[in-house]
């Protein structure tokens, strides 16, 4: 079996020069010495000067200044795509981890369960909550609403929402998910993805769409996937990295273009430092080229 | 996520073990930082720290392993007593595997300084130590092994697990394994059962990508030795 062992001085470097964004800041960074503004998230008032407390883009809001870090747990906004796990089984509600502060909760009440839509819920829903969801499941959900110490609500109620079965679930910063229309993608290469905004992505096999409304998408598929999927799925979470490594914005075009880049190299070689430069060099090509 | 392990050596002179007076003595101190795991804050990573530290010392307790009595200046007195210091800042699987790699490397570059033994005029002994800085002595490293862990993912067994591997694991077989291809130590953990023939199979694999993992690690260090330029720190 072949090992590979490199020192860091052998570690390609990326030659890429970065111009440095106006409104970036680093911790100790001063935003403004006027004192005419106020201090929001992420800063701190020092000999009247206003100092930025983490490293991000300075906003304003008319008089109030913030710092919006780069480096983040997710802060959900109503009608964002979530990928999350549930943790914990309560009264009435799933507790899910979606990469917030908080652990964001999913209400009996925005879930449809087997039988439709306008089904009433019942004691005995109540009582079979772990029959659909049961803690370990990963799902994909929409916010609902922001409570105000800033837990999120999520609800399913579509059928494009729900239990996940089988894929791989690959763990970005949230920050590189790119806001797009859509957040479900079926890829031509034969995979389906689900770009959270919480910087959680699922990547699964395709599947046909035909989902019987009645099971409500809680019966989990767990038929042996074939291997040429599996090796997809697996491509796709290796560009992922790639690309996530190489700080490059993820949605549907980036991560094709990394999947065509990478189709030179054997699935596994793309864990190398040197492959992953490539692939990320060659997306931000065809990005500049195609001037997106 | 990557793993990330520091790993110093410290050399000092100290009495022996009264059972065994002419060998030097080597001690295993692993620290899991906060940074790593907000787990280990506090006592959190203490049951972690001992197991690494446990393991290393039996991987090493094998007489063959490093030569403790090359370590020895005065018998019964004075000896070389060895701090490995490992500093664990992240996690990412393997981590027994990697510590254990870096220990052999910070082995290899671990320098002694010189002493010598003068007996005074009464009889008793002095011990001098050399004040040429490079008048130093290397350890002898090519019998120190290196730990190979398997991970048994469900019927399959997993070589450099990640951090998901290891979540989905039910049990671990690390085998410690030196250069000529001598298996020092075998230890299981998880709750999981292994069957017998596979546990051959392990030690079998593990001896062949033991040997060369030594092999390449010792191959490594020495360029390393031999570039000075470019050093980089855990970051870039």
């Amino acid at each position: 079996m072949a090992v590979e062992i490199r020192l860091t001085c052998e570690k390609p470097r990326e030659e890429f020069q970065f111009e440095r964004p106006k409104h970036l800041v680093t911790p100790g960074d001063i935003i403004t010495s006027d004192t005419g503004f106020m201090r929001g998230h992420g800063t701190y008032v020092e000999e009247e000067n206003l100092v930025a407390s983490v490293a991000g883009i300075v906003e304003r809001v008319n008089k109030l200044v913030s710092v919006r870090p780069l480096k983040t747990r997710y802060n959900g906004e109503i009608g964002d795509v979530v990928v999350g796990r549930i943790t914990e089984v309560q009264q009435r509600r799933w507790k899910v981890e979606t990469n917030s502060r908080l652990d964001s909760v999913l209400l009996l009440s925005s879930v449809n369960l087997p039988g439709g839509e306008l089904r009433r819920k019942t004691a005995e829903d109540e009582l079979a909550m772990r029959k659909y969801l049961a803690e370990g499941d990963p799902i994909s959900a929409e916010v609902q609403s922001v409570f105000s110490d800033g837990s999120l609500s999520l609800h399913t109620r579509s059928l494009k929402y729900g239990k996940l079965s089988q894929g791989t679930l690959v763990l970005v910063s949230p920050s590189l998910i790119k806001r797009r229309k859509t957040h479900f993608h079926n890829l031509p290469c034969g995979a389906r993805i689900i770009l959270g905004n919480n910087g959680y992505i699922w990547i699964s096999p395709t599947v046909d769409e035909d989902v019987n409304e009645s099971t409500g998408g809680f019966i989990q598929n767990l038929e042996l996937v074939p291997l040429t999927d599996r090796e997809t799925v697996a491509r796709l979470r290796n560009c992922i990295l790639a690309l996530a490594r190489h700080r490059l914005l993820l949605y549907d075009t980036t991560i094709l273009y990394s999947y065509e880049a990478s189709l030179r190299h054997q699935c596994k070689d793309i864990m190398k430092p040197e492959v992953m430069l490539e692939i990320s060099q060659l997306v931000r090509q065809r990005l500049e080229i195609e001037g997106l | 996520a990557n793993t990330d392990v520091l790993v110093g050596v410290k050399a000092e002179l100290d009495a022996p073990e009264s059972s065994q007076p002419n060998r030097g003595r080597l001690e295993f101190f692993v620290d899991c930082t906060a940074n790593a795991d907000p787990e280990f804050e506090g006592r959190g990573g203490e049951d972690l720290a001992l197991g690494i530290s446990s393991a290393l010392s039996q991987a090493f307790s094998s007489s063959n392993c490093l030569d403790l009595c090359s370590l020895c200046v005065l018998p019964g007195q004075q000896v070389w007593l060895l701090y490995v210091d490992v500093l664990i800042l992240e996690c990412g699987g393997s981590l027994l595997d990697a510590v254990s790699l870096a220990v052999k490397a910070a082995l290899m570059n671990t320098k002694i300084p010189a002493v010598t033994v003068n007996t005074t005029e009464e009889g008793s002994s002095e011990i001098e130590v050399s004040d040429d800085p490079y008048d130093v002595n290397n350890l002898e490293v090519s019998k120190v092994p290196c730990i190979v862990t398997l991970t048994r993912v469900g019927h399959q067994f997993v070589v450099d697990a990640t951090k998901e591997e290891q979540a989905c694991s039910i049990g671990h077989l690390s085998v410690a394994v030196t250069e000529s291809g001598s298996l020092t130590a075998v230890r299981k953990t998880g709750s999981g059962s292994l069957h017998p023939e596979s546990i051959l199979d392990i030690l079998q694999t593990a001896q062949e990508i033991g040997i060369n993992l030594n092999q390449q690690l010792v191959e490594k260090v020495k360029l390393e030795s031999s570039v000075k330029k470019d050093r980089r720190g855990f970051l870039t």
